[in-house]
Protein backbone atom coordinates (compact mmCIF):
# COMPACT_ATOMS: atom_id res chain seq x y z
CA UNK A 1 0.00 0.00 0.00
CA UNK A 2 2.37 2.62 -1.31
CA UNK A 3 0.03 5.60 -0.72
CA UNK A 4 -0.27 4.76 2.96
CA UNK A 5 3.50 4.32 3.28
CA UNK A 6 4.08 7.67 1.58
CA UNK A 7 1.52 9.37 3.80
CA UNK A 8 2.95 7.90 7.02
CA UNK A 9 6.58 8.53 6.04
CA UNK A 10 5.93 12.19 5.29
CA UNK A 11 3.73 12.51 8.39
CA UNK A 12 6.75 11.35 10.40
CA UNK A 13 8.97 13.90 8.64
CA UNK A 14 6.40 16.61 9.39
CA UNK A 15 6.23 15.62 13.05
CA UNK A 16 9.96 15.69 13.74
CA UNK A 17 11.36 18.36 11.46
CA UNK A 18 11.84 21.52 13.48
CA UNK A 19 13.19 24.79 12.15
CA UNK A 20 11.60 25.00 8.68
CA UNK A 21 13.41 25.54 5.35
CA UNK A 22 16.85 23.94 5.06
CA UNK A 23 16.56 22.64 8.63
CA UNK A 24 13.93 20.17 7.35
CA UNK A 25 16.32 18.66 4.79
CA UNK A 26 18.12 16.20 7.11
CA UNK A 27 14.77 14.70 8.15
CA UNK A 28 13.56 14.34 4.56
CA UNK A 29 16.92 12.92 3.48
CA UNK A 30 16.94 10.36 6.29
CA UNK A 31 13.56 8.93 5.31
CA UNK A 32 13.63 9.33 1.54
CA UNK A 33 17.27 8.42 0.80
CA UNK A 34 18.56 6.36 3.73
CA UNK A 35 15.42 4.60 4.95
CA UNK A 36 13.28 4.01 1.84
CA UNK A 37 15.79 4.44 -1.05
CA UNK A 38 13.23 6.38 -3.07
CA UNK A 39 15.95 8.81 -4.18
CA UNK A 40 19.74 8.77 -4.38
CA UNK A 41 21.76 11.55 -2.77
CA UNK A 42 22.23 13.23 -6.16
CA UNK A 43 18.49 12.99 -6.94
CA UNK A 44 17.92 14.59 -3.55
CA UNK A 45 20.25 17.52 -4.29
CA UNK A 46 18.57 17.98 -7.68
CA UNK A 47 15.18 18.28 -6.03
CA UNK A 48 16.55 20.78 -3.49
CA UNK A 49 17.85 22.83 -6.43
CA UNK A 50 14.50 22.59 -8.23
CA UNK A 51 12.74 23.59 -4.97
CA UNK A 52 14.92 26.66 -4.73
CA UNK A 53 13.81 27.84 -8.15
CA UNK A 54 10.08 27.05 -7.83
CA UNK A 55 7.46 28.61 -5.55
CA UNK A 56 6.60 27.40 -2.08
CA UNK A 57 8.16 25.72 0.95
CA UNK A 58 11.03 23.29 0.23
CA UNK A 59 9.43 20.54 2.32
CA UNK A 60 6.21 20.71 0.31
CA UNK A 61 8.15 20.67 -2.95
CA UNK A 62 10.17 17.65 -1.84
CA UNK A 63 7.05 15.79 -0.68
CA UNK A 64 5.23 16.42 -3.96
CA UNK A 65 8.26 15.38 -6.01
CA UNK A 66 9.02 12.18 -4.13
CA UNK A 67 5.33 11.28 -3.97
CA UNK A 68 4.99 11.65 -7.74
CA UNK A 69 8.13 9.66 -8.43
CA UNK A 70 7.03 6.80 -6.18
CA UNK A 71 3.27 6.75 -6.78
CA UNK A 72 2.18 9.18 -9.50
CA UNK A 73 -0.40 11.90 -8.83
CA UNK A 74 -2.04 10.18 -5.84
CA UNK A 75 1.40 9.44 -4.44
CA UNK A 76 2.25 13.14 -4.50
CA UNK A 77 -1.14 13.91 -2.96
CA UNK A 78 -0.54 11.39 -0.14
CA UNK A 79 2.99 12.64 0.59
CA UNK A 80 1.99 16.32 0.57
CA UNK A 81 -1.01 15.70 2.84
CA UNK A 82 1.25 13.66 5.10
CA UNK A 83 3.83 16.38 5.61
CA UNK A 84 1.15 18.94 6.45
CA UNK A 85 -1.06 16.92 8.81
CA UNK A 86 0.86 16.99 12.12
CA UNK A 87 2.18 20.55 11.86
CA UNK A 88 -1.40 21.64 11.09
CA UNK A 89 -2.93 19.84 14.08
CA UNK A 90 -0.15 20.95 16.45
CA UNK A 91 -0.43 24.57 15.29
CA UNK A 92 -4.19 24.54 15.93
CA UNK A 93 -3.77 23.09 19.42
CA UNK A 94 -0.91 25.40 20.33
CA UNK A 95 -2.60 28.50 18.95
CA UNK A 96 -5.36 27.85 21.46
CA UNK A 97 -2.85 27.38 24.28
CA UNK A 98 -0.02 29.60 23.14
CA UNK A 99 0.02 32.25 25.82
CA UNK A 100 0.28 29.76 28.66
CA UNK A 101 2.62 27.36 26.86
CA UNK A 102 5.13 29.67 25.25
CA UNK A 103 6.25 31.05 28.59
CA UNK A 104 6.26 27.72 30.34
CA UNK A 105 9.84 27.13 31.44
CA UNK A 106 10.05 23.41 30.65
CA UNK A 107 8.85 24.03 27.09
CA UNK A 108 11.35 26.86 26.69
CA UNK A 109 14.10 24.64 28.13
CA UNK A 110 13.28 21.87 25.65
CA UNK A 111 13.52 24.34 22.78
CA UNK A 112 16.87 25.64 23.97
CA UNK A 113 18.10 22.08 23.53
CA UNK A 114 16.59 21.68 20.05
CA UNK A 115 17.94 24.95 18.60
CA UNK A 116 21.66 24.14 18.92
CA UNK A 117 21.02 20.51 17.93
CA UNK A 118 19.53 21.69 14.61
CA UNK A 119 22.92 23.13 13.67
CA UNK A 120 24.46 19.68 14.02
CA UNK A 121 21.66 18.17 11.94
CA UNK A 122 22.07 20.65 9.08
CA UNK A 123 25.86 20.30 9.16
CA UNK A 124 25.52 16.52 8.89
CA UNK A 125 23.18 16.87 5.89
CA UNK A 126 25.60 19.27 4.19
CA UNK A 127 28.52 16.86 4.67
CA UNK A 128 26.59 13.83 3.41
CA UNK A 129 25.34 15.70 0.33
CA UNK A 130 28.76 17.29 -0.20
CA UNK A 131 30.43 13.87 -0.45
CA UNK A 132 28.38 13.09 -3.55
CA UNK A 133 28.45 16.49 -5.19
CA UNK A 134 31.86 18.02 -4.45
CA UNK A 135 33.86 15.41 -6.30
CA UNK A 136 36.60 17.27 -8.14
CA UNK A 137 38.41 20.61 -8.36
CA UNK A 138 35.70 22.24 -10.52
CA UNK A 139 32.88 21.40 -8.14
CA UNK A 140 35.03 22.45 -5.15
CA UNK A 141 35.62 25.82 -6.82
CA UNK A 142 31.88 26.26 -7.44
CA UNK A 143 31.19 25.40 -3.79
CA UNK A 144 33.70 27.94 -2.46
CA UNK A 145 32.65 30.72 -4.86
CA UNK A 146 28.94 30.26 -4.11
CA UNK A 147 29.58 30.12 -0.36
CA UNK A 148 31.52 33.38 -0.46
CA UNK A 149 29.03 35.10 -2.79
CA UNK A 150 26.08 34.08 -0.62
CA UNK A 151 27.72 35.05 2.67
CA UNK A 152 29.28 38.34 1.55
CA UNK A 153 26.83 39.67 -1.03
CA UNK A 154 23.53 37.99 -0.07
CA UNK A 155 22.82 36.98 -3.65
CA UNK A 156 19.38 35.50 -4.30
CA UNK A 157 19.44 31.65 -4.35
CA UNK A 158 17.54 31.61 -7.66
CA UNK A 159 20.32 33.62 -9.32
CA UNK A 160 22.95 31.40 -7.69
CA UNK A 161 21.35 28.23 -9.05
CA UNK A 162 20.87 29.64 -12.56
CA UNK A 163 24.48 30.87 -12.69
CA UNK A 164 25.96 27.64 -11.35
CA UNK A 165 23.87 25.65 -13.85
CA UNK A 166 25.37 27.79 -16.59
CA UNK A 167 28.85 27.25 -15.11
CA UNK A 168 28.23 23.49 -15.08
CA UNK A 169 27.15 23.58 -18.72
CA UNK A 170 30.22 25.58 -19.78
CA UNK A 171 32.96 23.75 -17.85
CA UNK A 172 31.25 20.37 -17.25
CA UNK B 1 -20.66 32.12 9.90
CA UNK B 2 -21.19 33.73 6.51
CA UNK B 3 -18.52 36.29 7.29
CA UNK B 4 -16.16 33.50 8.38
CA UNK B 5 -16.65 31.80 5.03
CA UNK B 6 -16.02 35.06 3.22
CA UNK B 7 -12.91 35.67 5.32
CA UNK B 8 -11.75 32.13 4.60
CA UNK B 9 -12.01 32.78 0.87
CA UNK B 10 -9.88 35.90 1.22
CA UNK B 11 -7.41 33.94 3.34
CA UNK B 12 -7.20 31.23 0.71
CA UNK B 13 -6.48 33.69 -2.10
CA UNK B 14 -4.04 35.73 -0.05
CA UNK B 15 -1.96 32.68 0.81
CA UNK B 16 -2.33 31.35 -2.72
CA UNK B 17 -0.81 34.56 -4.04
CA UNK B 18 1.98 34.48 -1.43
CA UNK B 19 2.65 30.81 -2.18
CA UNK B 20 2.74 31.39 -5.93
CA UNK B 21 5.11 34.34 -5.89
CA UNK B 22 7.75 33.42 -3.34
CA UNK B 23 10.60 31.34 -4.54
CA UNK B 24 12.85 29.64 -2.02
CA UNK B 25 10.15 28.78 0.50
CA UNK B 26 9.88 29.19 4.26
CA UNK B 27 11.72 32.27 5.40
CA UNK B 28 11.53 33.89 1.96
CA UNK B 29 7.74 33.92 2.36
CA UNK B 30 7.72 35.73 5.70
CA UNK B 31 8.07 39.34 4.51
CA UNK B 32 5.23 38.80 2.00
CA UNK B 33 2.98 37.20 4.60
CA UNK B 34 3.73 40.05 6.98
CA UNK B 35 2.92 42.65 4.33
CA UNK B 36 -0.33 40.99 3.27
CA UNK B 37 -1.62 40.02 6.71
CA UNK B 38 -0.62 43.09 8.74
CA UNK B 39 -0.31 46.01 6.35
CA UNK B 40 -2.71 45.31 3.50
CA UNK B 41 -5.54 43.28 5.05
CA UNK B 42 -4.97 44.47 8.63
CA UNK B 43 -5.97 41.02 9.87
CA UNK B 44 -3.75 41.19 12.93
CA UNK B 45 -1.33 43.38 14.85
CA UNK B 46 2.43 43.02 14.54
CA UNK B 47 2.71 41.53 18.06
CA UNK B 48 0.17 38.84 17.21
CA UNK B 49 2.05 38.03 14.03
CA UNK B 50 5.35 37.76 15.94
CA UNK B 51 3.72 35.44 18.47
CA UNK B 52 2.55 33.28 15.57
CA UNK B 53 6.04 33.34 14.09
CA UNK B 54 7.59 32.26 17.40
CA UNK B 55 5.06 29.46 17.63
CA UNK B 56 5.71 28.41 14.01
CA UNK B 57 9.41 28.19 14.70
CA UNK B 58 8.91 26.29 17.94
CA UNK B 59 6.77 23.59 16.38
CA UNK B 60 7.73 21.10 13.66
CA UNK B 61 6.77 21.57 10.00
CA UNK B 62 7.26 24.09 7.19
CA UNK B 63 7.20 27.68 8.53
CA UNK B 64 4.85 28.92 5.79
CA UNK B 65 2.32 26.17 6.50
CA UNK B 66 2.47 26.81 10.25
CA UNK B 67 2.01 30.55 9.91
CA UNK B 68 -0.88 30.05 7.46
CA UNK B 69 -2.59 27.72 9.95
CA UNK B 70 -2.02 30.26 12.74
CA UNK B 71 -3.26 33.28 10.78
CA UNK B 72 -6.28 31.40 9.45
CA UNK B 73 -7.23 30.16 12.89
CA UNK B 74 -6.88 33.56 14.56
CA UNK B 75 -9.03 35.23 11.90
CA UNK B 76 -11.68 32.67 10.99
CA UNK B 77 -11.29 29.57 13.17
CA UNK B 78 -10.81 26.03 11.86
CA UNK B 79 -12.19 26.70 8.37
CA UNK B 80 -9.92 29.73 8.07
CA UNK B 81 -6.85 27.70 8.98
CA UNK B 82 -7.74 25.03 6.41
CA UNK B 83 -8.20 27.75 3.78
CA UNK B 84 -4.86 29.37 4.64
CA UNK B 85 -2.90 26.10 4.54
CA UNK B 86 -4.48 25.00 1.25
CA UNK B 87 -3.60 28.38 -0.26
CA UNK B 88 0.02 28.12 0.92
CA UNK B 89 0.45 24.54 -0.34
CA UNK B 90 -1.36 24.45 -3.70
CA UNK B 91 1.01 26.61 -5.84
CA UNK B 92 4.04 24.60 -4.77
CA UNK B 93 2.18 21.32 -5.28
CA UNK B 94 1.14 22.25 -8.84
CA UNK B 95 4.55 23.64 -9.80
CA UNK B 96 6.41 20.49 -8.72
CA UNK B 97 3.77 18.22 -10.22
CA UNK B 98 4.24 19.89 -13.61
CA UNK B 99 8.03 19.65 -13.32
CA UNK B 100 7.83 15.98 -12.32
CA UNK B 101 5.50 15.18 -15.20
CA UNK B 102 7.28 17.05 -17.98
CA UNK B 103 10.80 18.12 -17.03
CA UNK B 104 12.21 15.38 -14.85
CA UNK B 105 12.10 12.79 -17.63
CA UNK B 106 15.14 14.59 -19.03
CA UNK B 107 17.20 13.94 -15.93
CA UNK B 108 19.14 11.08 -17.52
CA UNK B 109 20.12 13.28 -20.46
CA UNK B 110 23.75 14.43 -20.64
CA UNK B 111 22.62 18.08 -20.86
CA UNK B 112 20.72 17.82 -17.55
CA UNK B 113 23.77 16.21 -16.00
CA UNK B 114 26.17 18.89 -17.15
CA UNK B 115 23.92 21.63 -15.78
CA UNK B 116 23.37 19.84 -12.48
CA UNK B 117 27.07 19.07 -12.03
CA UNK B 118 27.39 22.83 -11.60
CA UNK B 119 24.26 23.20 -9.50
CA UNK B 120 24.87 20.42 -6.95
CA UNK B 121 27.93 21.93 -5.22
CA UNK B 122 26.12 25.29 -5.27
CA UNK B 123 23.19 23.76 -3.36
CA UNK B 124 25.59 22.37 -0.76
CA UNK B 125 27.12 25.86 -0.49
CA UNK B 126 23.64 27.37 0.00
CA UNK B 127 22.96 24.88 2.80
CA UNK B 128 26.35 25.65 4.37
CA UNK B 129 25.65 29.39 4.14
CA UNK B 130 22.27 28.96 5.82
CA UNK B 131 23.95 26.89 8.52
CA UNK B 132 26.40 29.73 9.23
CA UNK B 133 23.55 32.28 9.14
CA UNK B 134 21.35 30.32 11.54
CA UNK B 135 24.38 29.79 13.78
CA UNK B 136 25.06 33.52 13.92
CA UNK B 137 21.41 34.47 14.38
CA UNK B 138 20.77 31.99 17.15
CA UNK B 139 23.65 33.49 19.20
CA UNK B 140 24.74 30.04 20.20
CA UNK B 141 26.69 30.05 23.45
CA UNK B 142 30.00 28.17 23.56
CA UNK B 143 28.91 26.14 26.52
CA UNK B 144 26.19 24.43 24.48
CA UNK B 145 28.45 23.88 21.44
CA UNK B 146 28.95 20.25 22.47
CA UNK B 147 25.34 19.49 21.59
CA UNK B 148 25.48 20.14 17.80
CA UNK B 149 28.92 18.45 17.69
CA UNK B 150 27.57 15.28 19.31
CA UNK B 151 24.51 15.35 17.03
CA UNK B 152 26.77 15.74 13.99
CA UNK B 153 28.99 12.81 15.01
CA UNK B 154 26.05 10.52 15.84
CA UNK B 155 24.45 11.15 12.44
CA UNK B 156 27.48 11.14 10.15
CA UNK B 157 29.41 8.29 11.77
CA UNK B 158 26.73 6.23 13.48
CA UNK B 159 23.77 6.73 11.09
CA UNK B 160 21.35 7.59 13.87
CA UNK B 161 18.03 9.02 12.72
CA UNK B 162 17.50 12.81 13.04
CA UNK B 163 14.15 12.09 14.77
CA UNK B 164 16.04 10.51 17.70
CA UNK B 165 18.30 13.55 17.79
CA UNK B 166 15.27 15.83 18.22
CA UNK B 167 13.99 13.75 21.15
CA UNK B 168 17.49 13.61 22.67
CA UNK B 169 17.92 17.39 22.30
CA UNK B 170 14.47 18.06 23.77
CA UNK B 171 15.20 15.96 26.86
CA UNK B 172 18.74 17.38 27.16
CA UNK B 173 17.26 20.89 27.07
CA UNK B 174 14.66 20.07 29.70
CA UNK B 175 17.26 18.59 32.07
CA UNK B 176 20.30 20.83 31.56
CA UNK B 177 18.99 24.14 30.25
CA UNK B 178 16.17 25.02 32.63
CA UNK B 179 18.10 27.99 34.00
CA UNK B 180 19.19 29.33 30.58
CA UNK B 181 16.33 31.81 30.13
Amino acid sequence: MIYLILFLTFAKIGLFSFGGGYAMLPFIQQEVVVQHHWLTNTDFIDIVAISQTTPGPIAINAATFVGYKVGGFWGSFAATSGIVVFPFILMLLMTRLYVSFRKHSIFQAGLSGIRPALLGLIAAAAVVLGKDSIVDLKSAIIFVVVLIMTMRFRINPVVVILLSGLAGYVIG
Amino acid sequence: MASRLKLSFSLFFSFLEIGAFTIGGGYAMLPLIQKEVIEKRKWMKTEDFLDGLALSQSLPGPIAVNIAAYTGYRIAGLIGSIAGVLGAVIPSFIAILLISMFLYQFHQQPLWNRIFIGIRPAVVALIAASLINIGQMSKLKWKVAWLPIIVFILIVFFNISPAWMVILALITGMIFMRNEQ
